[in-house]
């Protein structure tokens, strides 16, 4: 299954802008090991001006639950880092700010507070802000891109 | 107290009369921390470590024997939801035992029964004449069935004098909207949810299997409550209400992240039966001494709440999470203290990008069953430091609150799972 998983993960890498735009990687059930992403993409080292947008978008609407540093908030707001879901699947990532989350239980712990929707913001917005967690509070993965979120966002089922 | 002496008594006569000298002692003597556990406090106050429970001790209580009962959120490793503490020497106490198989925050005893509530029921265990759980298999379901959506899940419980428990449903959502905590977002006409939360229900504490159907919704439009007490001065009951979040992120055209940190106020209400403090039509500007409507319902920041709403009967700092309250009714500490209230506040995060705040206990003197005069704050330094509460990463949370037999105040913390106890040394 893992090798599997690095081998999908590789092809994406070949193949992702165009995979990117006509359907999403296929949705992993279980958590996707963050190393077979990491090692499929060796995430570019991002300077702090590429990340500068998506920052902006962090603080105006992210911040607030997920605090300043990424850690979140005891049992109310889940981390943002080194979780499966921040480090995994792009798709379901993108999900994530989609449709929103709530009683999902996240790395064996439960949060109590609700994830609301984002799907107001614009696939850039949403590439940008995903691109600046990956590679903050410690994180370090693949830059999500626009086409990305369009693609999920086409075939997005709430 | 009296009988765990007698207890010890009786075991060191049989050993050695030299022995129960010390045992007397080592039983009476409590003995501060040289760093009184970290605590920040008024002169003369003294602080230590009284257990570490490795748990997230939510609610706490003191049998009058002093047994300390603890509430985790979740059980712990051996499955067990609630821990039994007694005292050792030097002011410590010590886990003893363990029951309950579920998480939860409500706790609380009387000399003759132990309440505890998960996040949907509330059970109660007859305690003998040690303040032991008789038969800890053989609980007994009071209440069940009670909403638990995940936010605001605490049933947070307390008694009357007269046989009822009032059970805190807290409001599965910020601010009743259509979809919750989304920008822009508008209430929802006549907020269902407050058919079944956003309330405090009351139900007997001597029935069994009781259910919504058997019990009062005794007070609505409360968002969520965690701390509350009967007040037997006044003879009324007084809850701690968590205010409402998110005025910037949600109405941001109306709100500045500056305003949103310092609004709404953590309310405390003194109700009586059939009262509505307004959730979700309002919230409570404290700079104003206003309720004002709240954006989800057209309001705009400026515009006053209609309706007849009660008023709070004291407000503290936005978004610092009142946990826990008690009246403190104890001989151990001065005069000014009594029939006072002592408030455990959680600390806040919805203030950020602003520094966080709370992680303290506050004192708010009473007179005549009222509050009367300014609070203050009393224990303070839960954090670790200031900058650890700015960041909003505090050591310690406290939760819950209990009074000692002798007149202590106990303090639980949620993040570590320590247990303080705060002593008044006349020197
Ligand atoms: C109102 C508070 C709130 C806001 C605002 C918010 N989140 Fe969340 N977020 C949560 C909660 C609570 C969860 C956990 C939900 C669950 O357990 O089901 C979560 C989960 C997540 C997760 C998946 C789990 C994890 O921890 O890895 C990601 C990723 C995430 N949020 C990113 C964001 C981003 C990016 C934004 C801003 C665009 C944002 N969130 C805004 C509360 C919030």
């Amino acid at each position: 299954m893992k090798q599997f998983l690095i081998l999908l993960g590789a092809l994406a890498w070949f193949i992702e802008p165009a995979a990117a735009q006509k359907k999403p990687a296929p949705k992993a059930k279980s958590t996707t090991p963050a190393k077979a992403s990491a090692a499929a993409k060796p995430a570019a080292a991002l300077s702090p001006a590429a990340l500068a947008p998506g920052k902006a978008v962090y603080s105006q609407y992210c911040l607030t639950c997920h605090q300043a540093d990424g850690g979140g908030v005891d049992r109310m707001n889940a981390p943002l880092n080194q979780t499966s879901w921040v480090l995994g699947e792009k798709p379901r990532l993108v999900k994530v700010l989609l449709n929103g989350m709530q009683g999902v239980e996240i790395d064996g712990e439960q949060y109590a507070n609700v994830m609301p929707a984002f799907d107001y913001l614009t696939d850039q917005q949403i590439a940008d802000v995903l691109t600046y967690v990956r590679n903050s509070f410690g994180n370090k993965a693949s830059a999500v891109s626009s086409a990305e979120v369009k693609a999920v966002r086409a075939t997005n089922k709430k | 107290m009296k009988s765990t002496l007698s207890r010890y008594l009786l075991l060191s006569t049989a050993l050695a009369g030299s022995i129960t000298l010390l045992a007397l002692k080592a039983e009476d003597k409590v003995v501060a921390d040289a760093d009184n556990a970290g605590l920040k406090l008024p002169a003369g106050f003294g602080a230590l470590v009284a257990a570490e429970t490795g748990g997230r001790a939510r609610h706490i209580t003191v049998t009058p024997q002093g047994l300390i009962y603890v509430k985790l959120n979740r059980p712990n490793a051996a499955g067990k939801g609630i821990l039994m503490l007694r005292p050792t020497a030097n002011g410590k106490a010590e886990v003893a035992g363990a029951i309950g198989s579920y998480g939860g925050t409500g706790i609380y005893s009387t000399a003759d029964y132990l309440y505890a509530s998960s996040d949907e029921d509330v059970y109660r265990y007859k305690l003998n004449s040690k303040g032991e759980v008789a038969n800890p298999a053989q609980s007994e379901k009071i209440v069940s069935g009670l909403i638990n959506r995940r936010q605001h899940e605490s049933k947070s419980i307390t008694l009357d004098k007269e046989g009822n428990i009032y059970v805190n449903i807290g409001a599965y959502a910020n601010a009743c909207q259509v979809n919750d905590r989304q920008k822009g977002s508008k209430g929802r006409p006549d907020c269902p949810i407050l058919d079944s939360a956003g309330g405090i229900w009351q139900f007997r504490a001597d029935k069994l299997n009781q259910r919504y159907a058997n019990g009062t919704r005794y007070a609505t439009g409360l968002r969520n409550v965690v701390g509350l007490d009967w007040n037997a001065q006044a003879n009324q009951l007084f809850v701690m209400q968590h205010g409402r979040d998110q005025l910037s992120d949600n109405w941001p055209e109306l709100f500045t992240t500056k305003q949103s940190a310092e609004l709404p106020a953590e309310c405390m209400y003194a109700l009586k039966k059939g009262d509505n403090a307004g959730w979700p039509y309002l919230y409570y500007d404290p700079a104003q001494r206003k309720k004002m409507q709240n954006p989800e319902y057209g309001g705009d920041g400026k515009k006053e709440a209609t309706g007849n709403y009660l008023e709070p009967a004291a407000a503290y700092p936005a978004h610092t999470a009142p946990n826990a309250l008690l009246f403190y009714t104890g001989t151990m500490f001065p005069e000014k203290y009594r029939n006072g209230a002592f408030i455990a506040f959680h600390g806040s995060w919805n203030r950020a990008p602003e520094p966080q705040k709370g992680y303290y206990v506050v004192f708010q003197p009473f007179k005549d069953g009222k509050p009367f005069g300014d609070y203050e704050v009393f224990a303070d330094n839960f954090a670790g430091s200031p900058e650890k509460a700015a960041a909003g990463r505090p050591d310690h949370k406290p939760c819950g609150l209990a009074q000692g037999t002798d007149g202590s105040l106990y303090v639980s913390d949620d993040k570590k799972g320590t247990i303080y106890r705060i002593v008044y040394a006349k020197k």
